[in-house]
């Protein structure tokens, strides 16, 4: 039996109280959700498009939710920013698991007509808005899509008016805090009007070690005519928080997005981005990474539909894997009939240690004559020779290894169009790294051990 | 300084060195010669610790301590600098965080602080002025889109900034031009002092215009066949080789 009925059976044992805790223009949706999930599997191992995921497998465990909106109580919210994010000077919004948390937070206003706020809430304020957008462009037909529909009570709503450039970054934290299994579902509805400008940074944080979470999110993005978004999606979880997340973005001509997913820490994640270009001359740029070692899982599975011409997306994706992780990405590129002119570059670089594994699917499907199209994917190890030569200027092992990894994803950080989250996050990524070689003495670089065994050998 | 007994080395199972005797101290200039794949490029390789090369017999002791033993990075903080035949290219890593790191763990190694970022970009400014290096060249990825002569500028750079005791010089003047290979044999002779020593790698003698040896070696096939004076690289320029080879091989029988 599929791990969707359980999801089924706590509906319809609970689906007044789920409806009680969220809005009606969440509410409508469910129950054509609640139809298709009947029957209906999430993928598995193996399974098109699930080289390496299970989705059935990380939706099996019992989790709770909290259907009954129990309100957030003693939340450390500055916990996490000790460390990780400080003085970036954003608009600072939170969620508590899957709740809205708005508890005395001051914060600047926000430009002319700006609204950011949570999703629940803006059913009641701004319900025409939400009608017209919400649970519109993530199939239903997709059982993730589906089982979040079915189950999502609150969320984040972006909206930014027609031709108004909203300044101030805004960021959004979300925060995991559970003391026994929690699954989370998170909804984002986010909507850039014509000529409007906005900059967007998701962070995701596990407070409870220990504790197992499991996050489902969508997030519905709709990109107006000539207008600039910028979305940066920075996983920051336990090795127990298991993330499923899927973005479903369409772009209107003269458009530019820039969106950016970086796995830092995590358990189990699998992302898709599904993107959309829908009018001439818009312009897309994907960049991911990942850093992963101990049994961390990263799947980005991105899909970029090319539907009209004259448009030019850019995607690089890297990873770095360590010990036993392991990484997949799949990068579809779809130049649709009549979408002349088209330019569509994808790149996948990995290092990848001896006992990880990488898997790497581009896919191109082009059904027109005039594009420019390339894709390229490199799985490899760190240059030995570049390693040597620091080692010869007295750089250690350690020390050259950190530098050079560092090195391999700064295309990826000069890719931001923040500089503050550039700085910040050239700064945790060498935390990243260096802490990964202080915690694990044994997975140093195959290089550095080929040094060591011909120290010995010699020794002998 | 240096001492060398019996070396033996191999690559993935070849043998390049085959018992290598050298004794090298403070304050002279040894210039090691020979034709192309005689084991020039190995013995460096394998004083500066590459973990490419096997070490198969043999003793190197530095300053008293086994050179062998040693990390390639302790054996760089001890003073052993090479400056590399084919510079590698770092990209992504910058001149000034390379040689920050290089200079700070060395003074870690010695128990000192690091130095401070003013102190530590006037000593850059310093050491740049020796070989004349670009401060655009500094601000850039470490050798990245640097011209051959650049490049061995840059390596002349570290070694000021890095002040080794012994520094090894492979084939420094390959693919410079005659104002390049002045500058960088320029730079090379004002970091000489009576403390340091010097051993130059090169397959002819022009560079030896520049830095006056005391020394020169021949190597051929994995041995040091020939040692004399300043006189042999002259010769050697003159006649070539082949005289020495045959020397060599009518005394072995080969």
């Amino acid at each position: 039996m599929s791990s969707i009925q359980q999801y089924i059976d706590l509906y319809e044992s609970c689906s007044s109280a789920v409806d009680a805790g969220s809005t009606a223009v969440m509410n409508l949706p469910r129950r054509d959700a609640l139809e298709r999930l009947r029957g209906a599997k999430l993928p598995s191992r193996g399974d098109e498009n699930y080289e390496i995921s299970d989705l059935e497998d990380v939706f099996a465990p019992d989790y709770g939710l909290n259907i009954n909106r129990i309100s957030a109580a003693n939340v450390d919210i500055d916990e996490p920013f000790r460390c990780d994010v400080p003085n970036m000077s954003t608009s600072l919004f939170y969620f508590f698991n899957d709740t809205y948390y708005d508890d005395n937070i001051v914060r600047p206003a926000l430009s002319a007509g700006v609204i950011v706020k949570s999703l629940r809430e803006a059913g009641e304020t701004h319900r025409e808005i939400l009608e017209k957008y919400y649970a519109k462009i993530a199939p239903m037909d997709d059982a993730q899509v589906a089982l979040n529909t079915l189950l999502a009570q609150d969320g984040l709503f972006v909206y930014v008016p027609a031709g108004v450039v909203v300044e101030r970054p805004i960021q959004v934290v979300n925060l995991l805090r559970a003391e026994s299994p929690l699954m989370v579902n998170r909804r984002m509805l986010i909507i850039i009007e014509a000529g409007a400008q906005a900059r967007l940074l998701v962070c995701d944080h596990t407070q409870s070690p220990g504790v197992k979470f499991l996050n489902s999110q969508v997030l519905e993005v709709y990109v107006g005519e000539n207008s600039v978004f910028d979305y940066y999606d920075l996983e920051e979880s336990s090795i127990d928080t298991s993330r499923v997340s899927s973005m479903w973005l369409r772009q209107a001509a003269g458009s530019n997005v820039l969106v950016n997913g970086m796995t830092l820490t995590n358990g189990f994640t699998r992302n898709n981005y599904r993107i959309d270009i829908n009018g001439e001359h818009a312009e897309t740029r994907l960049l991911g990474m990942a850093i992963a070692d101990g049994r961390q899982h990263v799947d980005n599975h991105t899909h970029i539909s090319h539907n009209a011409g004259y448009c030019h997306s850019d995607e690089l994706f890297k990873y770095v894997l360590e010990d036993e992780a392991r990484g997949s990405f799949t990068g579809k590129i779809l130049v649709a009939q009549g979408a002349q002119k088209t330019q569509a570059y994808q790149s996948n670089r990995n290092i990848c240690a001896e006992s990880a594994r990488m898997h790497t699917k581009p896919q191109l499907e082009i059904y027109t004559d005039d594009v420019k199209c390339s894709h390229g994917a490199t799985v490899g190890q760190l240059d030995p020779d570049a390693l040597f030569y620091m080692q010869a200027r007295g750089i250690s092992c350690q020390e050259a290894r950190t530098l050079l990894m560092q090195a391999f994803m700064s295309d990826i950080i000069d890719g931001i169009r923040l500089e503050a989250l550039k700085d910040r996050l050239r700064h945790l990524v060498e935390k990243r790294f260096a802490g990964t070689l202080a915690q694990c003495r044994n997975c140093l670089g195959t290089s550095c051990h080929g040094k060591m065994k011909s120290i010995e050998k010699r020794k002998n | 300084m240096l001492t060398i007994k019996d070396l033996h080395a191999n690559i993935e199972g070849k043998e390049i060195l085959k018992g290598i005797n050298l004794q090298v101290n403070a304050g002279e200039v040894h210039a090691i010669m020979g034709p192309n794949g005689s084991g020039k490029s190995t013995l460096a390789s394998v004083l500066a610790g590459n973990p490419a090369f096997t070490v198969t017999g043999g003793s190197v002791v530095f300053n008293g301590k086994d050179l062998l033993a040693m990390s390639p990075e302790d054996r760089s903080h001890e003073g052993v600098f090479l400056s590399f035949q084919y510079p590698v290219e770092i990209p992504g890593v910058s001149m000034v965080n390379f040689m920050r790191a290089a200079v700070n763990e060395k003074r870690k190694y010695y128990g000192m602080e690091p130095l401070s970022a003013s102190d530590f970009l006037k000593l850059m400014r310093e050491k740049r002025a020796i070989v004349e290096l670009d401060n655009k060249l500094t601000s850039r990825s470490v050798n990245e889109g640097f011209s051959g002569g650049e490049k061995k500028r840059n390596e002349i750079f570290q070694m000021a900034m890095l002040e080794p005791k012994l520094s090894i010089l492979d084939e420094t003047d390959s693919g410079l031009d005659i104002d390049a290979l002045r500058t960088v044999a320029g730079g090379v002779n004002k970091l000489k002092t009576a403390n340091n020593a010097t051993i130059v790698i090169t397959h002819y003698q022009r560079l030896l215009d520049y830095i006056k040896p005391d020394f020169v070696h021949v190597l051929y096939k994995g041995r040091i066949v020939k040692t004399g004076g300043p006189e042999l690289a002259l010769v050697l320029e003159e006649k070539g080789y082949d005289w020495i080879k045959q020397e060599f091989d009518n005394m072995r029988g080969e």
